[in-house]
């Protein structure tokens, strides 16, 4: 039998290609009618009054009094109206939308439609925390007494933008009476079930989601799609006709969650010797208005305080601040992209200032197999990381040009970063709130349909899991069918984030096809699988205790730059990366991920801006929010190892996160080489080095 | 309301429409043509291209109104070519599509730019598609794609 990591094509690269894949708006429904969503003008206070024009026949306002049920979009926290009803919290805060057959006609109403507020004062700083976290591992911040030196620093990162190229949108209509459909670009089709739900007051069988071809995601259609589909929800129920609600990419750009701003310090506590006794560790997250998933990211954030390295003894703490700008939310990484750029710009400062290699003393604190993590669990896998060094070091030649580099006038930099990813949901999430649920049906004529929740929004999970299936059964993948997710049809397998979905949902369909082969003769029958955390995993979410995650995948990435002495403009020469995923299920969509998750990474760390002045995001399109082009990527090289876990199929971790949250490091390591200068901020833009380089301080 | 004749996808055809309206939109809704997408409708994605007597264009900028007499062809009529083959053929193998939202266009960048450059190197095809955005891929096997396509189709273009 083949290895199944050869790949195959993937079965949706022909429709893709030709243009007849159907993205949500591809959809055509007779008597379409047209959403637009009005929006605050202000970033605090409260409504006074609205007077609205006169509607023509057919046209409908749909707002806070529209909802049956709660107004509330179900997220974590109950702190996000469906329609604002007084209060405004942040700039463009939705307060209504407007319906009806005409786009034109319906955009005129909305900008007729006169809004008095009483305004306050909105608070920018960082000030008003909303959830604390703090864990210590060992003697937590006692060590410090002990200290011979300690060594502090602060580190800042920004904004980043999903950026995907297709906008949010959805399709909403009414089957039958009561019940409400919608069709959307999503990430989790459960979760936007559930949150409807309770916002219509609605039974199980009265919502029902599906999902169409998406266009990118990257964790910007995870929780946000919730409050549009809970809006159009309201708006099918009133106007009882079909009705589109897509964004476009200003109102996306504006509106929408982006990666959280982060402020985070630093203290290492040193002995006599130089080496590390413990870490203080802080970190600040900039909620938005709402804290909606933000208490998770600071979590995932701190739990990655340490990097890849083992420090014995730690004290982690954190803020999840609110302020009157958008909400931020998920985005691939997931808080550890913040915090990878500050441990390792740390480790290697520290390293400068105690004047010892700083590649030698980054190895030296490598996390080994039984270590304790940061929540004093164990890496229980075999880690593998001196030997994906040893690769990445190989083919990049990276010695030589590190040294060449060195040299006053060069203008290039290259660098490496160390980095995991925690793989599923953190603690007991997988175990206790989505106990992920899969089925296999096999049909009279052997067809065998794989039923699970989980979206391909690119990633290539429609290939990937039908081909695990195949070879389970022994059977020709065009017998295996994995139909878009509907939840009419498919169970609740979770959401499609976390890099979950390979190994958990996977590894549940793997165990399910498993049976099924077992039982191939009966001929019509389902298996059904349910997720259990393998037992010797065990966490406690208050005191951030145990094993945080059940598998970790790790990764090397390094990054060659030339930074131009004139402009600063950094430019990427080459990449080269080296992951341990466990077991690739096709190496070519691996590679794939691998490219495409770098770039975002890379382009984090030095390119991609986005900042608001008062609340007012200055970058509201594709041509203000720089994104990489083809013209911004060097070469590219991956290698992958394989290291199974045992409860991934044939032994698979996640992927997605991990190809992006070492690249921000490995880019600034490069620059710093390149312009001589030690940097605290991303993204490391020409201007900041510019700045970096007029302060005569701050040198390598 | 004015009557606008053009070729499309080869075909002669007339419309009865707001001369204002964005060549994307009748393309998109007239047409049904959905391989058009929409990402920005600000000219900076590339998600909507068309060939536009023959050269790349970004549909969601061109008013219809300019489009009369024009020759346009979009990644439906493109798809009925030899080069289209080759083409879709080098981006499956290469794994150039992830969510397949940048790759009709892509495919257009594709074809106008070895129409021009039968023969590109590795810095002409980044400068040829450095009109289209895709999030997904970080553009290498894109890149790739397209050199594989050039020499695979030899002679085609
Ligand atoms: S939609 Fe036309 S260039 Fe982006
Ligand atoms: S494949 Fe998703 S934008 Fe290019």
């Amino acid at each position: 039998m083949k290895d199944i990591r050869e790949s195959i094509l993937k079965t949706d690269g022909d429709e893709k290609i030709s243009g007849q894949a159907k993205y949500v708006a591809d959809i055509r429904m007779a008597n379409m009618q047209h959403a637009i969503t009005k929006r605050s003008t202000i970033a605090c206070g409260e409504i006074k009054n609205i007077s609205y024009p006169e509607l023509p026949e057919g046209y409908f306002i749909v707002d806070h009094r529209d909802v049956p049920g709660l107004n509330v979009v179900k997220i974590i926290f109950d702190d996000m109206p469906v329609f604002t009803e007084k209060a405004i919290t942040y700039l463009h805060e939705p307060i209504l939308l407007v319906v009806g057959p005409n786009k034109e006609k319906v955009k005129e109403i909305v900008n007729n439609i006169q809004i008095e507020y009483i305004e306050k004062e909105a608070t920018f700083e960082w000030k008003n925390s909303a959830v604390q976290y703090h864990f210590d591992k060992g003697l937590g911040k006692s060590i410090f007494e002990n200290a011979d030196k300690i060594i502090e620093y602060d580190y800042e990162t920004g904004y980043q933008e999903q950026a995907y190229i297709e906008p949010q949108g959805f399709i909403g209509y009414l089957e039958g009476k009561d019940k409400v459909t919608l069709i959307g670009s999503i990430q989790c089709p459960y979760y936007v079930k559930n949150a409807v739900i309770q916002v219509l007051n609605a039974t199980e069988e009265n919502v029902r989601v599906i999902q169409p071809s998406v266009g990118g995601a990257f964790g910007g259609k995870e929780e946000f799609p919730s409050l549009m589909a809970c809006q159009l929800a309201c708006a099918v129920k009133k106007v009882k006709k079909p009705i589109q609600l897509i964004y476009e990419r200003e109102e996306d750009m504006l509106v929408t969650t982006k990666r959280h701003p982060a402020r985070i310090r630093f203290s290492a506590a040193l002995n006599k010797e130089r080496e590390i006794l413990g870490f203080k560790i802080y970190c600040a997250i900039d909620a938005g208005a709402n804290i909606g998933l933000s208490g998770v990211v600071l979590s995932r954030a701190l739990i990655a305080g340490t990097g890849a390295y083992t420090i014995d003894n730690l004290d982690c703490s954190g803020d999840v601040f609110i302020t009157n700008t958008v909400p931020n939310g998920a985005f691939r990484g997931f808080g550890a992209p913040q915090m990878y750029f500050a441990v390792e710009m740390f480790m290697e400062h520290i390293a400068l200032d105690l004047g010892i290699d700083s590649l030698a003393f980054r190895r030296k604190y490598l996390a080994k197999q039984n270590d304790l993590t940061s929540t004093s669990g164990t890496f229980r896998d075999p880690i593998i990381m001196n030997e994906m060094i040893e690769k990445g070091m190989e083919i990049s030649d990276y010695k030589k040009k590190r040294i060449e580099y060195s040299k006053e006038k060069s203008t290039k930099g290259i660098g490496m970063s160390f980095f995991f990813h925690g793989c599923g949901f953190t603690g007991s999430g997988e175990a206790t709130h989505i106990k992920a649920k899969v089925r296999l049906k096999k049909d009279k004529d052997n067809t065998v349909y794989i039923l699970v929740a989980a979206v391909d929004m690119g990633q290539g999970i429609r290939t990937t899991l039908r081909k695990v299936v195949a070879q389970i059964l022994e059977i020709p993948i065009d017998n295996v069918i994995f139909d878009f997710p509907d939840t009419d049809k498919v169970p609740d397998s979770g959401p499609t984030v976390a890099s979950r979905t390979m190994m958990i949902v996977g590894g549940l369909i793997g165990r399910a096809a498993k049976e099924m082969k077992k039982r191939w003769t009966e001929t019509e029958f389902i298996v059904e699988k349910i997720y259990e955390q393998p037992e010797y995993i065990k966490y406690n979410d208050e005191t951030f205790r145990g094993d945080a995650y059940p598998a970790y995948s790790w990764g090397v990435n390094i990054v060659e730059v030339d930074v131009n002495p004139v402009t600063y403009q950094p430019k990427i020469l080459n990449t080269w990366s080296v992951y341990d995923i466990g077991k690739s299920i096709d190496d070519r969509i691996v590679l794939g991920q691998a490219d495409g998750g770098l770039t975002q990474g890379i382009a984090y760390g030095y390119l991609e801006v986005m900042n608001h002045v008062k609340g007012v995001i200055k970058q509201k399109n594709m041509t203000d929010y720089i994104i990489p082009t083809a013209m911004d990527t060097g070469n590219m090289e991956t290698v992958i190892y394989e290291n199974p876990y045992a409860f991934g199929p044939y032994g698979a971790k996640g992927v997605g996160e991990l190809t992006l949250v070492g690249g921000a490091p490995a880019v600034v390591y490069a620059i710093e080489q390149a312009i001589n200068k030690r940097i605290h901020k991303i993204p490391a833009t020409p201007e900041y080095i510019l700045e970096m380089m007029n302060d005569g301080k701050n040198r390598l | 309301m004015a009557k606008i004749d053009f070729r499309l996808n080869g075909v002669p055809v007339s419309i009865e429409t707001q001369l204002n309206r964005r060549l994307l939109d009748v393309l998109h809704e007239d047409f049904d043509l959905i391989g058009i997408k929409e990402g920005c409708g600000e000219g900076e994605c590339g998600a909507c291209a068309v060939l536009f007597d023959h050269e790349i264009i970004n549909s969601c900028s061109v008013p219809i109104a300019n489009c009369a007499n024009k020759d346009i062809v979009t990644i439906e009529g493109f798809s009925n070519t030899s080069r289209y083959k080759i083409l879709k053929d080098a981006f499956e193998e290469e794994g150039a599509v992830q969510c397949g939202f940048c790759t009709p266009g892509m495919m257009i960048a594709a074809e106008s730019l070895l129409n021009k450059n039968p023969k590109p190197t590795t810095e002409e095809i980044k400068i040829g598609l450095s009109g289209n955005l895709c999030r997904c891929t970080g553009y290498n096997m894109i890149i790739k794609a397209i050199q594989r396509a050039a020499k695979v189709g030899e002679g085609k273009w």
